[in-house]
């Protein structure tokens, strides 16, 4: 393999409906930063059916160039013909690295893509960066269930792939001034035994309620004070994509329903964020939660014990800063 | 039907603590699992036997100490088991994993592959799709239902906000979710004949029909460069005199730095 | 001599001890609080072969030993008592005779049920006066034609209520003494069996103890277990095999009780520090760390006795006795060093001492192993 003969740093467009998701917009931040340090370009390459007039977005967000294509057989997501596409724009286009959104696609679509082309793949990249040196891409994600970081090399084969966690990287500024090539390749997709057919499309419905599922638990204790209060714990769950959950006092005292406690005689929980609102931490609370990844603790009392576990703790006064706190996340979330 | 069951023993990544005077991972006492989305996809096969009366195999690649696991598996209900084990195999990437475990299956008699999504200490979900794509058979990944419906199965495939139902015939390669089911225990008697009645069946370099250049060390095109714990969870910090505005800005800061959003 | 358990036993624990803690535990607090039997963990427990583990194959069974049963009651005793003693009960004192004692077509119709999972199974021996003296029984049976007709009650009876099939003990010849006792299997259904009072118990208060009535009371004359006149040496042979599920509960109580306070006081801060960190609670967790496993020796030696010698009642005996003051003793020092908090319902130790009194008192009290014990030895 001529290691030489690859340039280009290139992007998997990810687009739903004929809408491109954040990751990929992340990506081409990201992809932009690279290829400024390895003195070449960005390009996106986008899949899907009638889906041209898409490009012009992702030259606003930085791609200097923009393959496309375009084909009844990308309309919906499967494996084989977008495998099939992205294997024959790295034959055709050979480029340095190709970024991937971590994704339910991107992870679907990598690995097949890494197999056909036979080079490496480096799953959910929380980092990249290009060796001063190698001018090879440093790859760095989390490995052993979060236990450990590892910065992985691809330093033989072309092109280096990875896959990005969403939410990562930053979106370069728009510049609505700018241009970039357009490219439409049109690979033939003809059916064979690795086709399948979707049936049917059906639109996710919000969430069952298990306190042990959720990823971000906003639980409130006595200091909460009253069933109506609960509701400022529940306008930042919302904000925040989490679930509301609490302490037995809570429970105890009719605010919310059992199947939402945590604790010694409630449920075990480890989230990646738990939010102790107004919860002092008795001992029988924190065997059901304090192994989460992230704990946040406001309290008024500033020698409740659960100071003790938490790892970001605020004294204050939880009626005035949780309707702050989920006012600004909402922003910050629109923001983006 | 016959259906082979992809199954990798994993150190139980939750029970993993980290020394807090030299930050390094204790390993050691750290219990070996059988990885939680191989879990649910062997119950997803001994669910389709129970209906059909369909051949569960479960193949995996590892140390010696793996035939703990396939054990288990045999305990559940899996009828053969199969370990790929050789120091030759040693340092595989996941490109080279794939590579292997697809030369053993190649032999073996298969219409159905089900893999579990990802492994908990790698977290990569690649070795999947990429055993599909060295066989040349379809796969469907993040699957949390498999129906069979004749020679084909109907999958309902799990995306961020919707799910597809899809239909793909068989041979074909599916990676289950975790939270398909909830797999089924061994019981007593299945765990004396997994030991007494059934035996692992070792499969070394000899045994696969398979190129030097792509399996272990040398096979892998990935690298890793380096790797370090994730620093010791430090003492908590506790903000005593912050203004609520102050304060909800904090707490936004600390969760971006979480990437929670 | 070795002590290392082979494989298949070390996996057999991991799945009780799952089993256990994510189907069992859960319930434990509501089982005690509530009084009511956990109908739907024994059906997770019939499905799952728990209910059949030392009995062949053929018979429906698991195929495993008495040693795995004994790890499965302890193990589910760890987390709740009430659960160890609905198997051991089922196992030991219902399926056990019928395996022993029974014909081939009684095994066919009795113990497959029993050891699939199909039917629970109890054991009516005890009388009001018919306790420790198991000889002055005062239920009758008198053949008539092609049946016997049984009259009298049994109280204390764990899964009371609850069971299909039951083994009962009753006299067909008063004037023999303890050879005029003989079994019978009965039938939940048979015509003259009702069900009196459910007793309301200090421990294990999720086990159904009733009291058994029979009132002219129909059993099939097939339905004989043993010969006529042999009911006592069932009994007491029975009961030698109870001993060590009730061992392995106590055994169990105690464990889980060590478990629960190891993992407290590591928790529990007083003094600026865990009190983990005092010698007083060192030296409490060695001791009841050292008997729980002498304990452990104890049990799982009468286990092997039981399939691989022909008498075990010594060995029975011992670990019954031992294990189950140990588990009274181990609890009692879990509470105290919870403190406070170990005298309330929060915590699982309080309700681990309530069970454990139980085990120095059922088939057979200390007092009556001891008699065992030194009438082998005097």
């Amino acid at each position: 393999m001529n290691l030489e003969e690859y340039k280009g740093v290139f992007v998997f467009v990810e687009q739903i409906d004929r809408s491109i998701t954040g990751v990929s917009f992340e990506l081409i931040g990201k992809a932009k930063e690279l290829a400024q340090d390895l003195d070449t370009n960005v390009t996106a390459v986008l899949l899907g059916d009638s889906i041209k007039e898409l490009a012009e977005e992702l030259t606003v967000y930085g791609a200097d160039r923009v393959i496309v294509i375009d084909d009844p057989a990308l309309k919906e997501y499967t494996t084989e013909p977008y495998t099939h596409a992205m294997d024959q724009v790295i034959r055709e286009f050979k480029p340095e690295v190709v970024l991937y959104g971590a994704t339910s696609i991107g992870r679907d679509l990598a690995p097949r893509v890494s197999a056909r082309v036979k080079t490496g793949l480096t799953a959910d990249c929380t980092k990249l960066e290009v060796d001063a040196v190698t001018k090879n891409l440093r790859m760095t994600r989390p490995a052993f269930g979060g236990n450990l970081m590892a910065t992985i090399l691809c330093p033989e084969h072309r092109p280096q792939m990875a896959t990005v966690r969403p939410g990562v990287m930053k979106k370069a500024k728009k510049n609505p001034e700018a241009k970039a090539e357009l490219i439409e390749f049109a690979p033939v997709f003809e059916k064979n035994n690795k086709y399948v057919e979707v049936l049917e499309v059906i639109k996710k419905e919000t969430n069952k309620i298990d306190i042990q599922d959720a990823k971000i638990l906003v639980s409130g204790g006595r200091g909460v004070g009253s069933k109506e209060n609960f509701e400022l714990l529940q306008d930042l769950a919302d904000a925040i994509k989490g679930t509301v959950s609490s302490s037995r006092a809570s429970v105890d005292a009719n605010w919310v329903e059992k199947d939402r406690q945590v604790g010694q005689t409630g449920k075990t929980v480890r989230p990646d964020v738990y939010f102790a609102i107004g919860i002092s931490g008795a001992i029988q609370h924190l065997a059901g939660m304090q192994e989460s990844d992230y704990i946040i603790a406001v309290n008024k009392d500033e020698t409740a014990p659960i100071f003790d576990v938490a790892d970001y703790g605020v004294v204050g006064d939880l009626n005035k800063i949780l309707p702050l706190l989920t006012e600004q996340i909402k922003a910050a979330k629109s923001a983006k | 039907m016959k259906i082979i069951v992809c199954v990798k023993q994993v150190p139980d990544t939750n029970e993993v603590k980290i020394n807090p005077v030299t930050g390094t991972l204790i390993r050691e006492g750290v219990p070996s699992i059988m990885n939680p989305d191989d879990k649910a996809g062997l119950e997803a096969a001994l669910a389709i036997k129970e209906e059909t009366g369909a051949e569960v195999t479960v193949i995996s690649m590892g140390p010696a100490q793996a035939d703990i696991m396939l054990r288990e598996a045999m305990a559940m209900g899996a009828d053969h088991a199969y370990l790929i084990s050789d120091r030759a195999f040693g340092g595989a990437d996941t490109l080279a994993t794939s590579s292997t475990i697809a030369a053993a299956i190649k032999d073996l008699e298969y219409d159905l592959i089900i893999t579990g999504r990802q492994a908990i200490d790698g977290d990569t979900a690649q070795v999947g799709p990429q055993i599909a794509e060295h066989l040349g058979i379809p796969n469907v990944s993040y699957a949390e239902d498999i129906k069979v419906e004749g020679n084909a199965l109907i999958v309902k495939r799990q995306y961020e906000d919707r799910y597809h139902m899809v239909k793909v015939q068989m041979p074909c390669l599916v990676t289950a979710l975790g939270e398909m089911n909830k797999p089924r225990y061994m019981t007593p008697g299945g765990i004396f004949d997994a030991f007494r009645e059934k035996q692992v069946t070792i499969l070394t370099r000899k045994d696969l029909d398979i190129e030097d250049k792509v399996i272990g060390l040398k096979g892998s095109p990935t690298k890793v460069a380096q790797s370090w714990p994730i620093s010791v969870k430090p003492a908590g910090t506790k903000a005593t005199d912050l203004d609520p505005q102050e304060a909800a800005e904090a707490i936004v800061e600390k969760l971006k730095e979480k990437f929670i959003f | 001599m070795d002590f290392t358990l082979s494989k298949e036993h070390e996996m057999a624990r991991s799945l009780f001890r799952e089993f256990a803690q994510k189907e069992v535990k859960p319930l434990a607090i509501e089982v005690d609080e509530t009084e009511e039997f956990p109908k739907e963990t024994t059906r997770k427990m019939q499905k799952q072969g728990f209910m059949g583990i030392p009995v062949p194959k053929e018979y429906g069974g698991q195929g495993c030993d008495t040693l795995t049963y004994a790890m499965c009651v302890e193990e589910l005793s760890k987390v709740c008592a009430t659960t160890g003693v609905i198997v051991s009960a089922h196992t030991s004192l219902c399926a056990e005779p019928i395996k022993k004692f029974g014909t081939p077509a009684q095994k066919e119709k009795y113990l497959v049920p029993l050891a699939n999972g199909e039917k629970l199974g109890a054991f009516g021996l005890t009388e009001p006066n018919a306790g420790t003296d198991a000889s002055g029984q005062q239920t009758k049976a008198v053949l008539n034609g092609d049946h016997y007709i049984l009259n009298g009650s049994k109280i204390f009876i764990t899964n009371g209520k609850e069971a299909d099939i039951y083994i009962v003990f009753a006299m067909t010849d008063k004037s023999k003494g303890t050879r005029g006792i003989s079994a019978f299997i009965v039938e939940k259904d048979y015509p003259g069996f009702s069900f009196g009072t459910k007793e309301k118990k200090m421990g294990i208060r999720g086990s159904s103890t009733y009291e058994l009535i029979f009132t002219d009371c129909i059993v099939p004359k097939e339905n004989l277990l043993g010969d006529e006149g042999k009911g006592f040496g069932i009994a007491m042979q029975t009961l030698d095999g109870g001993r060590i599920g009730i061992a392995a509960q106590a055994l169990g109580i105690a464990a889980g009780a060590l478990e629960a306070t190891i993992a407290y006081v590591k928790e529990r801060k007083q003094f600026g520090k865990p009190i983990s960190a005092f010698q007083n609670t060192q030296f409490q967790i060695a001791d009841m760390a050292t008997k729980v496993d002498a304990a452990r020796m104890l049990v799982y030696r009468a286990a092997i006795a039981k399939d691989t010698q022909k008498k075990f009642s010594v060995e029975a005996a011992m670990a019954k006795l031992y294990a189950s003051e140990v588990a009274m003793e181990v609890t009692t020092k879990a509470v105290q060093l919870h403190g406070g908090y170990g005298y309330t319902r929060e915590y699982e130790v309080e309700r681990m001492m309530r069970d454990a009194k139980i085990t120095e008192i059922y088939e057979g009290t200390s007092e009556v192993q001891r008699m065992v014990i030194s009438a082998s030895l005097l």
